[in-house]
């Protein structure tokens, strides 16, 4: 859905299910990964469809994924980190996380 | 990066929100000599409309042109002014005795100010049609934030639909960028012009005159723009195709990406909280806090700034923060030297003047607002426009009751992608205003929490003795 301009920023990587996925220094989690390609970031707790982020700005949660073990973070505010280890979220959050 | 532990139990001033209201606001305050605090929940100041501001990585600055450009100065004039400015920072609470709560890095602290100017600005406008929780179905103001702050531009066949400044703004800045628009699917009903024709004369003499035609130029030069009465997102786990109808036919256009607006309104959630007054606004179609002249609310010591106070666009939001910002020097510093805010409000004044046309050309049609049938109201909860009107057809008279009915706002966003539609799908079936309907009734935390993040709250010996009874 969405290609860089140009080249700007250092490139990192950070995995996304267990898979190596490159990013760049500023990304947010969720516009890592909108670059990457990835077509869903969780599925919902109600019927679970499928849901990629809509709004990058806070207010929507469908951006929602775990990050580095913590479920429901909202991957458009948080930026990635090499080493970031990034899953997406089937249904609610698991307990504990 | 300041941290929940670096800060101090209190503050003179605490700004939330690091937008054009909020950092002019701080600027000023701490200037005067004000101890001031500014939380903004991104990784960095800018808000949305200058989103990226310090560390955008676009080259090209004719992509986002001057007026994104401009707002490097209210963030550096911030930084220069002796401000705490603390990013990543979600201020999930806030009530009448002025104690903000808030997380930095999932370490949570409360703080207490003396004065609070709420700077949280604005957000897009639900538009709910059928299949717009699909992946690929985003926001323009989405769009516009990936390119802002990341660089990364729609990729494959993109549509554009809906109405209103940003629109355009957003498809001009898409085209200079090198990406490809499909098409843009108007959805402002025609006879807006009527009620937006008085207003003609403001607009012409306001700035949003020449930089708003050119725009229109620009991007009809190289964009099909079709008037539409109805859109549907479609596809199976994804966008597929959009179908639209004009002209009273059906038409369907494969598409990978869809990328809705019709305006923004206030994000009220953390005023709500906190106890503001607030009322319906029938120009802008949304609630807005009720505010004076220095933008003070009905909870003493707390100002509503910005675009949250009502929309008047990102250089108003700048004035309506300096004004805010000038009450609490006075408040808390009588004899400071400081702007005179009588000039600041004429600058306001020119600022606002265009935009009683723009609100009344792009006032969003009711097929866009009201949906009905299997249309999702409640992104999180998956309600639909139909269980809100059935709802509402057997007795519900507001949305707080909806909630127990219906789950509708009670997912994580806290209805912000739900309640003015739930309001006005409930004063329609039941025939009434908006007003009378009222909102959700919110309560902090007005974002989560998680229990670690609470945990990690400092203990006093008097509330550990209080719980475990030892002395």
């Amino acid at each position: 859905m969405f290609k860089r301009l140009g080249d700007a920023g250092a490139a990192l990587s950070f995995t996304v299910d267990g898979k190596p996925v490159r990013a760049r220094a500023g990304d947010t989690v969720a516009a890592a990964l909108l670059a990457a390609g990835i077509d869903h970031c969780r599925t919902t707790p109600v019927s679970g469809a499928p849901r990629a982020p809509y709004c990058l700005m806070g207010v929507c949660f469908d951006c929602l994924v775990t990050i580095d073990g913590v479920g429901s973070r909202q991957g458009c505010l948080v930026p990635v980190r090499e080493g970031m280890k990034v899953e997406t979220q089937e249904g609610k959050r698991e307990a504990g996380r | 990066m300041t941290g929940a532990s670096d800060l101090a139990s209190t503050c003179e001033l605490a700004v939330i929100g690091g937008g054009p209201a909020g950092l002019a606001a701080a600027a000023l305050a701490a200037r005067a000599g004000v101890q001031t605090v500014l939380f903004d929940e991104n990784p960095g100041v800018g808000g949305q409309i200058y989103r990226g501001i310090t560390a955008s990585p676009i080259a090209r600055r004719e992509i986002l042109g001057d007026e994104y450009w401009a707002g490097a100065a209210l963030a550096s004039e911030a930084k220069a002014s002796g401000a705490l400015i603390v990013n990543g920072a979600t201020v999930w609470g806030l009530d009448r005795n002025l104690l903000v709560s808030v997380s930095v890095a999932g370490k949570a602290r409360m703080i207490q100010a003396r004065r609070v100017i709420i700077a949280t600005g604005a957000l897009e406008r639900p538009f709910p049609i059928p299949g717009w929780t699909l992946p690929g179905v985003m926001t323009a103001g989405a769009a516009q934030t990936a390119l802002k702050a990341q660089g990364l531009v729609p990729d494959g066949r993109t549509i554009l639909a809906g109405g209103g400044p940003l629109l355009w703004l957003l498809a001009a800045q898409m085209l200079r960028a090198g990406a490809k628009v499909e098409v843009i699917l108007e959805t402002a009903p025609r006879r807006n012009w009527l009620r937006a024709l008085p207003h003609a004369p403001d607009f012409l003499l306001s700035p949003y005159r020449s930089k708003g035609l050119s725009l229109l130029r620009e991007v009809k030069a190289k964009v099909q723009v079709i008037p539409v009465s109805a859109i549907e997102a479609r596809g199976k786990g994804k966008l597929e195709e959009v179908a639209y109808v004009a002209k009273g036919q059906e038409q369907r256009v494969k598409a990978n990406l869809l990328l809705l607006h019709q305006g923004v309104v206030p994000n009220v959630n953390l005023a709500l909280a906190a106890g503001v007054a607030h009322r319906w606004n029938e120009r802008q179609l949304c609630f807005e806090p009720i505010v004076d002249s220095d933008f003070a609310t009905s909870v003493p010591g707390i100002a509503v700034a910005g675009d949250g106070a009502g929309i008047a666009g990102g250089t108003a939001a700048a004035e309506r923060g300096r004004i805010a910002a000038i009450a609490a020097v006075h408040a808390l510093k009588p004899g400071a030297s400081t702007l005179d805010a009588q000039t600041v409000r004429q600058s306001l004044q020119r600022e606002e003047m265009g935009r009683g046309f723009l609100d009344w050309l792009y006032r969003p049609a009711e097929s866009f607002r009201q949906p009905v049938g299997e249309t999702i109201v409640c992104r999180c909860e998956e309600v639909t426009a139909k269980q809100v009107r059935d709802m509402a057809a057997i007795g519900c008279e507001g949305p707080n009751q909806m909630k127990a009915f219906l789950r509708c706002g009670m997912g994580p966003c806290q209805g912000r992608l739900c309640g003015l539609t739930v309001t006005e799908l409930i004063a329609e079936v039941r025939h009434t205003t908006p007003q009378e309907v009222g909102y959700y009734r919110l309560r902090p935390p007005v974002k989560p929490v998680s229990m670690a993040e609470l945990a990690s709250l400092p203990i006093s010996d008097s509330e550990r003795a209080a719980v475990d009874g030892r002395r």
